[in-house]
C-alpha cells in the first residue's frame, strides 16, 4: 500500500492561534480516512491545506505525490471536494453545474456526457438533472455536490462534514454512496465529521482530532478496545450518594455524571448490574433506569479528551440562511 | 486548453444566468426610457436653442447608453458577493485553472450581459426615432464592449474586497453617480468650469460616451467632440488593460 496523502509537521496558525499543530498523518491509497473531532478542532483547516485553499504556516503535505504549495495545480487536479457549506449555483440546473465542473477540471469534452450520466446515476439524480438547483432539497444538493466531486475521477475525495444538517434518511443515502464508491472506484476518501456514528460506519481508520492535534489514530474497533470494558448508565434520585456508594462498596471509580445520569465504565458490565442495583436499594437510593452498552466512539473521544464531543455550533448555517432570506426579500 | 475551457464555461455561466433572469431584462427598459423621454423632453423644452444642430434628447441618448453600461457593469460586481455568500466562489477558486482565466471568464460574461443591456437601449433609441442608422448600431457594439470591460473590472475588483451586500450599495454613491455626472452624458463638457472639465477628462467613461456620440450623432457632434474617435477608443482600451491587471490581482488574493 502506498500513501496517497502524507503530511509532515503540518501547521497552520491564524494570528498566533494554532489551528493545526504539527500534524503527521499518512493516508493509504484506497482507504476511507475519518477525521473526527469537535467544531474548531482543526479538521476543516487541515482539509483546506490539503486542498490547497490555505497555505500551511510551516511543515509540508503531499497529496497524490504532489506538494500542496509548490504543485498546487497538480494537487487540485487529483482531488475532489465536497465542502462543508453548499457550493452549487442554484440558478443553473444539476446538469449545467456538472458540465461546468467538468470544464473547469479539464475533463475531455468527448467524455462529458457519459461521465455526467455516470455520476448522476450514482447519486440517483437522473430524473432531476435538468431542474434548476433551487428546486432541489438540501439532501439532493448534497448528492449533486458529491457527484460533482467525482466527475474528473479524482484520486482523493475530500468530504468535509458531508451529512451536516441532513435528515437521517438522507444521511444513510450519502453513506451508502460513499461505501459504493469505495467498492467500485479506485478512490481514497478523507472525511471529516463530528458525528461519531458517521466516522464509525464509514471509516477504515479514524483520527481523533482536538485542539489541532491528532490524539488517537486507529481502526474504530481498536480505538474502542483501548477503553476498558462496558458503560453502565444509571438515572437515580440521588446521584452523588450513589456515586459515593459505588466507589466505597464496589470500588467503581471510573464514574462520571453526564446529562443527569451516572456513567460507569467497568469490566463485566452484565454481571455487575445486579450488585449495583442491590447496593443502591440497600442504601435507599432509588434507581429510575439502568442501561448497559458496549463502548462507542463517543466514549473513546471522552476517554482521550476528558470531554464529550461538542455539538456543532451551527455558525455556518445561519449565515447561509440569512443570505437566503435576504435573497427572498429582494 | 484547460484554461480556455475554464474561461468559456465561466463566461457561459454568467450569460446563462442573465438570460434566465427575465425580470432584469424587462426592467432594463424602464430607467433609460424615463431618462430619454421624461428627463430628455423636460430639460430639452426649457433649453430651447441650447446647442445648435442638436436637440437635447438626441444629445443625451448616447449618454444614457453610457449610463446603462456603467450602472449595469458596476452592478455585476454583486455576483461576486453572491458567489461568496452562497459558497459557489469556493468551487471556482479551487479549480485547477489560473485566477487570470477565472477573472477574465467572469468579466467577459458580465460584459456580455451589460452589452446586451446597452444594445437594448440603442434599439429603444431606434423606436423613439433618435437614430435610424443600422450601421452605427453595429459600430457601437464593439465600442460598448470595450467600455464595459473596464467598468465591469472595477465592480468585480471592489466586490472581491467586500464581505456583504450591504456595503456594495455604497458603490452607487461613491462611484456610479460621480462617474455618471462627470462623463458628459447629460451635457457637453466644453463649456464647463475648469475644475469640472478636468475631473471629466480623468473619467474614462467620458471617452466612451464621446465615442458613442461620434458614431451615433455623426457630423452634428463634430464641434463638441472631446477627442477623435480613435483616440477615445485608445484611451478606453488602455483603461481596460489596467483594470484587468488590477482585477486579476484582486482575484488572486481572494480565498
Amino acid at each position: 500500500m502506498t500513501n496517497v496523502i502524507e503530511t509532515s509537521q503540518l501547521t497552520k496558525s491564524f494570528n498566533g492561534l494554532t489551528a493545526v499543530d504539527k500534524l503527521d498523518i499518512s493516508v493509504e491509497s484506497g482507504e476511507v480516512f475519518g477525521l473526527l473531532g469537535p467544531n474548531g478542532a482543526g479538521k476543516t483547516t487541515t482539509i483546506s491545506m490539503l486542498c490547497t485553499i490555505l497555505k500551511p504556516t510551516s511543515g509540508t503535505a503531499k497529496v497524490n505525490g504532489f506538494d500542496v504549495v509548490k504543485e498546487a495545480t497538480q494537487v487540485r487536479k487529483s482531488i475532489g471536494i465536497v465542502f462543508q457549506d453548499p457550493s452549487v449555483d442554484d440558478r443553473l440546473t444539476g446538469r449545467e453545474n456538472l458540465y461546468m465542473h467538468a470544464n473547469l477540471y479539464g475533463v475531455p469534452p468527448g467524455e462529458h456526457r457519459s461521465r455526467i450520466n455516470e455520476v448522476l446515476k450514482l447519486v440517483e439524480l437522473e430524473d432531476r438533472a435538468d431542474d434548476l438547483l433551487r428546486t432541489y432539497s438540501g439532501g439532493m444538493r448534497r448528492r449533486l455536490e458529491l457527484a460533482r466531486g467525482l466527475i474528473h475521477y479524482p484520486k482523493v475525495l475530500f468530504l468535509d462534514e458531508p451529512t451536516i444538517g441532513l435528515d437521517p434518511q438522507t444521511r444513510e443515502h450519502i453513506w451508502a454512496y460513499v461505501r459504493e464508491l469505495k467498492k467500485t472506484h479506485d478512490i481514497t476518501v478523507v472525511l471529516t465529521t463530528h458525528y461519531m456514528d458517521e466516522a464509525d460506519r464509514l471509516s477504515d481508520r479514524i483520527a481523533i482530532m482536538d485542539y489541532g492535534k491528532i490524539i488517537a489514530l486507529d481502526t474504530s474497533a481498536k480505538l474502542k478496545d483501548t477503553l476498558e470494558g462496558d458503560v453502565v448508565t444509571i438515572r437515580a434520585n440521588n446521584l452523588p450518594a450513589l456515586s459515593a456508594l459505588l466507589a466505597e462498596k464496589m470500588r467503581l471509580t471510573k464514574v462520571r455524571v453526564n446529562d443527569g445520569a451516572l456513567e460507569i465504565t467497568l469490566r463485566q458490565g452484565k454481571s455487575s448490574l445486579p450488585r449495583i442495583v442491590e447496593t443502591a436499594t440497600a442504601n435507599n437510593v432509588f434507581i429510575e433506569s439502568i442501561s448497559l452498552r458496549e463502548p462507542n466512539l463517543e466514549d473513546v473521544f471522552l476517554h482521550y479528551t476528558g470531554r464529550i464531543i461538542r455539538a456543532e455550533s451551527g455558525e455556518k448555517l445561519p449565515r447561509g440562511m440569512s443570505a437566503i432570506q435576504r435573497r427572498k426579500i429582494r | 486548453m484547460t484554461e480556455l475551457r475554464g474561461f468559456y464555461t465561466l463566461w457561459l455561466r454568467e450569460v446563462t444566468r442573465y438570460i434566465r433572469d427575465r425580470v432584469r431584462i424587462v426592467s432594463s427598459f424602464v430607467q433609460p426610457l424615463l431618462w430619454l423621454v421624461v428627463f430628455g423632453v423636460g430639460i430639452g423644452a426649457s433649453l430651447r436653442g441650447g446647442l445648435p444642430g442638436l436637440n437635447y434628447q438626441q444629445l443625451i441618448f448616447p449618454g444614457i447608453v453610457g449610463q446603462t453600461l456603467l450602472f449595469t457593469s458596476m452592478f455585476m460586481g454583486i455576483s461576486v458577493i453572491w458567489d461568496k455568500e452562497f459558497g459557489f466562489m469556493k468551487e471556482i477558486l479551487v479549480a485547477p485553472i489560473s485566477r487570470f482565466s477565472i477573472f477574465l471568464g467572469k468579466m467577459f460574461g458580465d460584459s456580455t450581459d451589460a452589452l446586451i443591456q446597452g444594445a437594448i437601449v440603442i434599439l429603444l433609441g431606434f423606436a423613439l426615432g433618435m437614430t435610424s442608422d443600422p450601421v452605427a448600431f453595429f459600430i457601437c457594439l464593439p465600442i460598448m464592449l470595450l467600455i464595459t470591460f473596464g467598468l465591469v473590472s472595477i465592480g468585480l475588483t471592489i466586490a472581491s474586497f467586500m464581505g456583504s451586500l450591504e456595503s456594495f450599495g455604497a458603490i452607487q454613491s461613491f462611484i456610479n453617480l460621480p462617474l455618471f455626472f462627470l462623463s458628459g452624458a447629460l451635457f457637453p463638457i466644453q463649456n464647463l468650469p475648469d475644475w469640472m472639465q478636468n475631473a471629466s477628462k480623468l473619467n474614462p467613461l467620458t471617452y466612451g460616451v464621446d465615442a458613442l456620440r461620434t458614431v451615433l450623432l455623426g457630423g452634428a457632434w463634430q464641434p463638441y467632440q472631446v477627442q477623435p474617435l480613435l483616440v477615445d477608443i485608445g484611451i478606453v482600451a488602455g483603461f481596460d488593460v489596467v483594470m484587468i491587471i488590477v482585477g486579476t490581482w484582486a482575484f488572486g488574493r481572494m480565498k
